[in-house]
């Protein structure tokens, strides 16, 4: 054996090119040979975002503590919204990161396969890479962040109970919505180029219709299984039962969520095969 | 049947042209669809049918068109045809780029492409870390880069910059960097599109001599390039594409020969110049470089002539005529003058012809256009002066020099020499 024996990426057996149409199947085995790549891009992300900054990695903290520190001023002092028992800057940051995160991965993935044009146009690899690469690498800042939530907690004496080992599901469930909306956004930017200026705003209407400044009990009761149309809201509840252990309204949120994203998901995932292949020829 | 490596069956590709392909808004797709729907509301009520599919003009435009062929494993295979042939589309269908629209084609076996060195590469990142990146875009595992890794920063030559940001390296150290890591990637089946165009000499001979090694390795390379010089030493075999078909598929010299003959066929001009109408003082009426290979493609050593029509309209005593061969970048390498002044001298308006043969013709392979100067010796007056007329090509074609290729460029002028060697007596 003169050359070492390599693991070929790309199945060595045959690959078949032709024109397709219709119901596109999956190769979730691709997906995985190209698992080193997902990984890759996370990693470039998370370097290349704080390189030539100051503060670096602080501005995964910088940025939920002031937006933070402005509800509390506005909302929790001003307006003086009732935070159900617990100090307000925890009510919201609670919610807060959870939104950061999922914001982030939602403006990242839907812009993610234009920004790769380059690659897109040069390179195959399985495009799902890409939105799938850009929702995760919020998480770093995330876990950041989430010391930080720790901390506060520690300093307004609330102890999390055992609901804390719920949160990897919730967090599962903020990055499956942000991947589902997200690939269902990127592959129309790639046609539609009005998703990009839709976004911001996207967002923002977004970041209302979900309790994160404000408690979902604030909601009248009978509107409350709507407000569990909007996957976050869900989420951010979750996020409140697993760490403050109130919360009784998360009961009546969560299925609808998940139902909503595992349909948004499903329904992205298929129309993103369709169109992937014409990804290179329309971007 | 097992030593195909690719198989391509009557693969097409269409594109849609106009302004429509591009950044389409939402709205108009969604105001068009209600646009024909109500059309064909409207038309079906008043009876008329039909006239819907001339209403919305789609120019479709083949880039590809009914292309079929197939490569056994560990041949070299070399792609040509002019810009807009489709030679690019083609690889990015066999890379899996963009889909064919028609037809089918097979690929056995890892397959990589070199389509453009360094995408990719994060401008912000070091050297090592753009290794992984790029490994990894590329298809490799992050244990396959680890194992490489020595390997690649040797041949890219850039062990002390390796952890400094590849914005800050040079375009050279760049290209090179990003050529080492493609060129690891160990593909049963490697494509090479146009690479090595860049670069300098040595970083191209190092190009070649690693595409070179793959394919001794019994490895299937697709070859794409302008460059015919790289084409004719790297491959037997050769496919000509113009205008999305596949017109030649055969040995490299018939098909550099036909590509060569397609292309003198698109520019009139090659070789040959011609006046345009009206020109009211003793000019140059037209020109023709009488080349050895086909018209405007000269093998080097063959006689040349160069063949001139002076259109006199108003006869002098002193006519002067020469000419420069000029490089593409404008240097004169020659001179050829007529000394005998009296030789175009007339009493009437008329056109002489004049000739100039050169029976061995030695510039080095490249190309080359004339420089004209005709002037009146009395009171050195210029009549007229053309500059990069009649280009002409110098090929090397039939010269073969054993180990080292001919380089683009290596020099101007290759004399035909003799070389002797004598053997002194051994010094005590």
């Amino acid at each position: 054996m003169s050359r070492p024996l390599l693991q070929p990426a790309i199945e060595s057996a045959k690959i078949v090119i032709e024109p397709q149409g219709g119901w596109v199947p999956f190769h979730f085995h691709e997906l995985w040979e190209y698992r080193d790549l997902v990984y890759f891009f996370v990693w470039r992300d998370i370097k290349v975002r704080y390189k030539q900054t100051i503060i670096g990695g602080a501005w995964a903290v910088l940025q939920p503590f002031l937006t933070m520190v402005v509800f509390s001023i506005i909302f929790g002092y001003l307006a003086q919204l009732p935070a159900d028992g617990v100090p307000y800057p925890i009510l919201t940051f609670t919610a807060l990161l959870p939104w950061q995160l999922f914001a982030h991965a939602l403006m990242q993935s839907s812009s993610s396969l234009v920004t790769h044009r380059q690659l897109i146009t040069k390179i195959y690899f399985p495009r799902l890479v890409i939105p799938m690469a850009a929702v995760l690498a919020g998480l770093l800042d995330f876990g950041i962040g989430f010391m930080v939530l720790l901390a506060m907690c520690f300093y307004y004496g609330i102890v999390p109970g055992v609901g804390m080992l719920a949160i990897p599901l919730f967090l599962l469930l903020t990055l499956a919505t942000a991947l589902a909306v997200g690939l269902w956004l990127a592959a129309l930017n790639v046609q539609y180029r009005d998703i990009q200026s839709t976004l911001p705003f996207l967002t923002q209407f977004w970041l209302f219709i979900t309790p994160v400044a404000y408690s979902s009990s604030l909601v009248p009761e009978r509107w409350r299984a709507l407000l569990g149309l909007n996957p976050m809201a869900g989420v951010v509840e979750g996020f409140r039962w697993a760490l403050l252990g109130h919360s009784d309204n998360m009961g009546s949120l969560l299925p609808i969520s998940v139902l909503i994203v595992a349909g948004l998901l499903l329904g992205g995932l298929i129309y993103f095969r369709r169109v992937e292949a014409t990804f290179a020829d329309v971007v | 049947m097992d030593d195909i490596a690719i198989s391509v069956q009557h693969v097409g590709k269409r594109y849609r042209i106009g302004e429509r392909q591009r950044y389409k808004t939402l709205r108009e797709v969604l105001s068009r669809s209600i646009a024909t729907r109500a059309c064909r509301t409207v038309s079906h009520l008043i009876g008329r049918q039909g006239s819907l599919a001339a209403q919305v003009p789609t120019n479709y435009f083949w880039a590809l068109q009914d292309v079929s062929f197939e490569v056994k494993r560990g041949e070299i295979l070399g792609i040509i045809g002019s810009n807009g042939a489709g030679k690019s589309t083609l690889l990015k269908i066999l890379s899996r780029i963009t889909l064919p629209t028609k037809g089918r084609a097979e690929v056995r076996g890892r397959l990589a492409s070199l389509l453009e060195v360094g995408t990719g590469f994060h401008p912000e990142l070091t050297g090592r870390e753009n290794i992984y990146l790029n490994g990894g875009i590329l298809g490799m595992k992050r244990a396959e880069i680890e194992r490489k890794f020595d390997e690649i920063i040797n041949f890219a030559e850039v062990e002390t910059f390796i952890d400094t940001p590849v914005k800050h390296y040079s375009s050279g150290m760049y290209l090179r960097l990003a050529f080492a890591v493609a060129a690891h990637l160990e593909p049963e089946i490697l494509l090479v599109d146009e690479v090595l165009a860049v670069g300098d000499l040595a970083f191209q001979r190092k190009c070649m001599g690693k595409i070179n090694e793959v394919a001794r390795d019994g490895r299937t390379i697709f070859f794409v390039s302008h460059n015919l010089n790289a084409i004719s030493q790297l491959t037997d075999r050769c496919l000509l594409l113009s205008q999305g078909r596949l017109i030649f598929d055969g040995s490299t010299n018939q098909a550099l020969q036909e590509y060569r003959g397609q292309d003198v066929a698109k520019s009139a001009r090659l070789g040959s110049y011609q006046a345009p109408a009206g020109i009211p003082h003793n000019h140059l009426a037209w020109a023709t470089i009488r080349t050895s290979l086909c018209r405007g493609v000269h093998r080097w050593g063959d006689q040349i002539t160069f063949e001139f029509g002076l259109r006199i309209l108003h006869p002098r005593d002193t006519m002067c005529f020469s000419f420069y061969v000029t490089t593409d970048l404008g240097k004169q390498v020659c001179h050829f003058w007529m000394f005998d002044s009296d030789a175009i001298r007339t009493r009437e308006p008329k056109t002489i012809t004049v000739r100039c043969h050169i029976p061995k013709f030695r510039l080095y392979m490249g190309c080359y256009s004339i420089t004209t100067w005709l002037s009146e010796r009395r009171g050195d007056t210029d009549v007229e002066n053309l500059t990069g007329i009649c280009p002409f090509e110098v090929t090397m074609d039939g010269t073969a020099r054993d180990r080292y290729d001919w380089k683009k460029g290596a020099c101007v002028y290759l004399e035909d020499a003799q070389w002797e060697v004598a053997c002194e007596a051994e010094v005590a």
